[in-house]
């Protein structure tokens, strides 16, 4: 339960890091946050040759909030995007997803951007790029190239980011006119990883009708996917819609895994009653906008 | 030119005390405070950041110290439980409110976790405004990364609520 030996360095710069990255090879791995990848080491389940620690890099830390969307630093703890108020204003599923992101004390270390770089299906923030339909940008020696979340996540625990790279920020566009969000958990105990998550988006047209509905999920599927469950409601009057129909067929369009904490079959259920569930709060949400707009 | 090192000598503020080490780059910051430094009181548990006993504040903000390296704290500040207790003007020394709460509405049996219950309350109710109702739902959320294999919890609770008046009515 300790770490392999590795060797160490944290540069003071950008430069300075994708520098160490090159010199060192294949064999080095960025360190922000650290929390999921010290158990990681710990457990011995990976053993990188060197860490290249970037917390000492500056201009890293900032949440940069326009009327686009949300733009995260590499080393923005999850702790400061859920308190990020007007990052929040602008879209609010951020500090919704960042609260059932582990304990107080993994937040206070633990980086946005870097949950999102470890590409784990568990991840809140994965699911929220994803459904943000959000992009993440990468430097490495060629200079900084943009990613959408679809080219960027290629497997559990995998993305298409090779060779020397580090992820410096994520962006998230805003929430559009007229549209609510929820963000619900089923978790064994509070903090845990959860059995299956949910984050929904719903759309209303000027007449107050259901005009779309997107939905991602969380611990469901080897990558983040979003579901367009809009043919289920398109049209339905905001109070009137029929959210367990759009809840059943998010059930037929989801593919779980068996594990340890849950079979497939009732992650597929847990998909079913939180989108229903998460579906009501985004509607009225999206209504309580759209009206006050 | 960046170091690449296996070996590093870092320094750094333990309870209020300038402290020196020269750790492998690999030691994690709870093995440094207990066997580098002597601190035995941060207790390790999991190990992978699950359990929390060995919750230590890094510049004033609870982090797990078996998911740091001990490095990364080089030049920071860190409060184990062993700097909550303060001076009083004798030359003893008094519990901090969350200790004596613990005391008093016996939140403990074994004392395995209770170092790192006792870091995350101090933090925690130290950031809040002490005079707002504490809910059940932020005591949960404070708490909720702490395993507890004694108690059920129910007197942990209660602990929080005590040592939350006491800080309230000017306990510290």
């Amino acid at each position: 339960m300790k770490p392999a030996p590795f060797r160490y360095a944290d540069p003071g710069t950008l430069d300075d890091v994708l520098t160490v990255l090159s010199d060192e090879g294949p064999g080095a791995k960025v360190l922000a946050g650290g929390q999921s990848l010290l158990p990681l080491l710990s457990m011995r389940l990976a053993a990188p040759t060197t860490l290249v620690d970037i917390n000492r890099v500056p201009g890293l830390d900032s949440v940069d909030v326009s009327v686009e969307g949300v733009t995260v630093g590499a080393l923005v703890r999850h702790r400061a995007l859920l308190d990020a108020a007007a990052a929040a204003r602008v879209q609010p599923l951020l500090a919704r997803a960042t609260a059932n992101v582990a304990h107080p004390a993994i937040r206070n270390r633990g980086t946005t951007v870097g949950s999102i770089a470890h590409a784990d299906p568990s991840g809140e923030m994965t699911s929220v790029l994803a459904l943000t339909d959000g992009s993440v940008s990468v430097a490495s020696p060629g200079g900084v190239e943009t990613i959408g979340w679809r080219d960027f996540f290629v497997g559990p625990l995998e993305t298409s980011v090779s060779g020397p790279a580090v992820v410096t920020s994520a962006f998230f566009p805003a929430l559009p006119a007229r549209s609510g969000t929820a963000f619900a958990e089923v978790a064994r105990r509070k903090g845990d990883y959860a059995v299956c998550g949910a984050g929904v988006v719903v759309t209303l047209d000027a007449d107050r009708r259901v005009e779309r509905v997107r939905a991602s999920y969380v611990s469901v599927g080897i990558t983040p996917e979003v579901h367009d469950l809009t043919e289920a409601v398109a049209g339905s009057p905001v109070d009137g819609a029929d959210w367990a129909a759009a809840g059943a067929l998010a059930r037929t369009m989801v593919d779980p895994d068996t594990d340890i904490h849950a079979s497939a079959d009732y992650r597929r259920l847990l998909v079913g009653v939180l989108t229903e569930r998460t579906l009501r709060d985004a509607a009225a949400e999206a209504d309580a906008r759209a009206t006050g707009e | 030119m960046t170091s690449v090192d296996t070996d590093r000598t870092i320094t750094l503020t333990v309870n209020g005390v300038p402290r020196e080490a020269t750790v492998p780059v690999r030691r994690l910051l709870s093995d440094a405070l207990r066997h580098d430094l002597g601190l035995t009181g941060t207790h390790v548990g999991c190990e992978h950041g699950v359990c929390g006993a060995c919750t230590v504040l890094v510049d004033g903000d609870p982090v797990r110290s078996c998911l740091l390296l001990a490095v990364q704290v080089d030049g920071h500040e860190v409060t184990t439980v062993e700097g909550l207790a303060r001076e009083d003007n004798r030359g003893g020394q008094v519990l901090h409110p969350v200790q004596e709460a613990f005391r008093e509405c016996h939140a403990l049996q074994c004392g395995f976790c209770t170092p790192g219950f006792l870091t995350t309350i101090a933090a925690g109710l130290e950031k809040r405004d002490n005079a707002a109702e504490l809910t059940e739902e932020e005591v949960d959320d404070m708490v909720g990364g702490n395993l507890c294999r004694c108690t059920g919890y129910a007197n942990i609770k209660k602990a929080v609520h005590h040592a939350n008046a006491a800080m309230r009515d000017g306990a510290r």
